[in-house]
């Protein structure tokens, strides 16, 4: 399927989401990596050794998620802007998605956005709560706080505003 | 008429990354660019590359063009760089080349020997209307775009899934263009699927096994009808859909530009897995004329992190043939291969794989 | 249609100077130094010149000099490939009919 619509499938997706008892825990990376093409930038961005050394360079991203401390420098690093963090902690029904943007205009902090889904359908509303840019290369990491409910299903987003 | 050591044709990714290593190993380069700006195709690319390190993972394009450039600043009176200039023929009875500036200053340069790194051009398709203006190489409007800073259109359609399709799709959103649609021929996405995800998410549809059927318009471009093939590629009735468009971008496809090592009399070889006609080399990135090198795209048509490789090797190589002691020579031709190899390990160059081994005599040309 | 791309995420323009031309006597805006093409996309100008055979409407095609698709008349001289030579001030540009004329 994802490689006639560009859209992973469900199944690829649980492939790459953490034990519900990590994703409960801490904030914690999900790398939404599935084809075997050589890159490895996610594994040297990567601090406290949470995505592991590559022994072919062409292998898929493994990870350590006990490392993972969710800073996101993957999400700002990775080529093919495929690397995610979620954070279950947020709140009792929020999570914080950390999602690599590279669009004009730029979200403010407090600003509400749209927040779309892999296959570019709006699914909800998010709150921005940062914006950083790790290696000031043009790739932000937009923080954004989304119903926990969407928190798997949130990958971009979009400022929308009316006097534009 | 212009001497030189060595003559490097085109200042892209390959030609650059030859002229770094043949300057270091004591040579003499010239080289002689048609563009306006060197770097070649690196100076428009806005994505991050993929690959490992040492071919600059993680940078974007342009940046990277910058680095080699910069490094080249450090050459001193070894390296001079032309700019603006069609290397338009090579005359093998005395070996010299004809150059013309601009489009009306010719001169000659004789070199003693010459890097074809001229790169590729890109293809197009026959469909109605496909000559009318507003349908443009996706390549030709990232150099609008990202070069010049000229938005190419409003809307756009993109003709091609292949990672130039999805990459300049991408880069067209950044610019503020809407992208209407990619549409695909193939059953499936020929680019990397991270850069199709990408722009699925940014809400650009990807319509694979569809073709386009009929551009729209009159003095240019004003939409495009397009419709689903079969498994035999033929049109399936009543799956048309009208797009409406002002730029439609052809990534259908790149022929390497090897019409030098043609009238070089170089030995060459139609190998489809490669981009079409392509010379035969040994692993020195020799070919069978022994005065010719080549790499990059004018090679096969590959990626730039594979061409930066092949054009040190070049670099390397034919320094080495003009005498200059290079001590370390095994020991950095070794290990620009072992990138190259493990470059071209995985499932997604599994057609360079079956490609070169057609190329490449296994031993150096043996020359006379 | 066109014009210049004011913001972007990733790229800053740093555009030469400002110069004045013309294009079959009308006066344009664009950038020293950058191809006339770019120029010209940028002001919305998109027909370049009229086919030999059938007087079809040709433009813009490959930006790096190899395709012939942009062939204009500057400054009197026929089939300049617009893509890759660069804008000066004042210069005279003319949509090319055919094969153009060597004087």
């Amino acid at each position: 399927m994802l490689e006639r619509t560009g859209v992973p499938t469900r199944e690829q997706i649980r492939g790459v989401t953490p034990p519900q008892e990590i994703l409960n825990s801490k904030p914690v990376v999900i790398v939404e990596c599935f084809q075997r093409i050589p890159c490895d930038p996610c594994h040297t961005a990567c601090p406290t050794g949470a995505i592991l050394e590559f022994e072919d360079i062409n292998d898929l991203p493994k990870v350590d998620w006990s490392k993972c401390t969710g800073c996101a420098l993957c999400v700002a690093k990775c080529p093919g802007l495929a690397v995610f963090v979620v954070d279950m902690t947020y709140s009792d029904k929020e999570a914080i998605v950390k999602i690599p943007y590279e669009f004009r205009p730029l979200p403010n902090k407090d600003e509400i956005v749209e927040c779309l889904n892999r296959e570019g359908v709006v699914v909800c509303e998010g709150k921005v709560i940062h914006v950083f840019e790790p290696f000031k290369d043009g790739t932000k990491v937009v923080s954004v706080v989304v119903p926990k409910e969407f928190a798997m299903e949130v990958r971009h987003v979009r400022v929308v505003r009316k006097d534009e | 008429m212009k001497e030189t050591e060595i003559l490097i044709v085109g200042g892209g990714p390959a030609g650059l990354s030859a002229a770094i290593e043949a300057v270091k190993a004591g040579a003499k380069v010239l080289l002689i660019d048609d563009g306006l700006k060197l770097g070649g195709q690196l100076i428009k690319q806005t994505h991050k590359f993929f690959g490992s390190k040492e071919e600059y993972a993680g940078t974007r394009g342009f940046k990277i063009a910058e680095i080699l450039l910069s490094e080249l600043e450090k050459s001193g009176d070894r390296f001079e760089a032309i700019t603006n200039t069609t290397v338009t023929g090579y005359y093998a009875d005395d070996g010299v080349f004809g150059a013309l500036t601009g489009e009306e200053k010719y001169f000659k340069v004789k070199p003693k020997k010459t890097i074809v790194a001229t790169g590729a051009y890109e293809r197009t398709i026959p469909v109605p209307n496909c000559d009318l203006p507003g349908v443009y190489g996706a390549g030709a409007v990232q150099t609008l775009m990202n070069v010049y800073g000229v938005k190419p259109g409003e809307r756009a359609l993109m003709v091609g899934a292949g990672n130039i399709g999805l990459i300049v799709s991408y880069q067209l959103a950044q610019a503020g263009v809407k992208v209407q649609a990619v549409v695909e021929a193939m059953p499936k996405i020929g680019g990397y699927w991270v850069h199709a995800s990408k722009i699925r998410r940014i809400g650009i549809p990807i319509y694979t096994s569809h073709t386009i059927k009929e551009i729209h318009g009159k003095e240019y471009v004003e939409g495009a009808t397009i419709v689903q093939v079969n498994e035999r590629w033929e049109p399936v009735e009543g799956t048309e859909k009208h797009i409406e468009a002002d730029l439609i971008c052809l990534a259908v496809g790149l022929s390497p530009l090897i019409e030098l090592l043609w009238q070089a009399g170089c030995e060459m070889r139609y190998i489809p897995e490669l981009g079409g006609y392509v010379p035969v080399r040994d692993r020195e990135m020799r070919t069978s004329h022994p005065d010719f090198y080549v790499a990059g795209d004018a090679a096969a048509i590959e990626e730039a992190s594979t061409a930066m490789i092949e054009g040190k090797i070049a670099g390397l190589c034919a320094a080495k043939s003009l005498g200059y002691d290079i001590p370390d020579f095994e020991e950095k031709f070794n290990a620009f291969w072992e990138q190259l190899d493990s470059l071209r390990k995985g499932p997604v160059t599994e057609k360079i794989r079956q490609g070169l081994p057609k190329a490449i005599v296994g031993e150096a040309y043996r020359h006379a | 249609m066109g014009g210049w791309i004011k913001e972007h995420p990733i790229l800053s323009f740093k555009h030469g100077r400002k110069v004045k031309f013309y294009v079959d006597g009308k006066e344009y805006e664009g950038y020293e130094g950058e191809p006339i093409a770019a120029a010209l996309h940028a002001n919305g100008i998109k027909v370049y010149r009229r086919s030999i055979g059938l007087g079809r409407p040709r433009g813009f095609f490959c930006a790096v000099g190899k395709c012939s698709s942009c062939f204009m008349i500057v400054n009197g001289v026929p089939n300049v490939r617009v893509c890759i030579t660069p804008l000066r001030e004042g210069m005279r540009v003319q949509t090319q009919m055919g094969k153009g004329e060597i004087r």
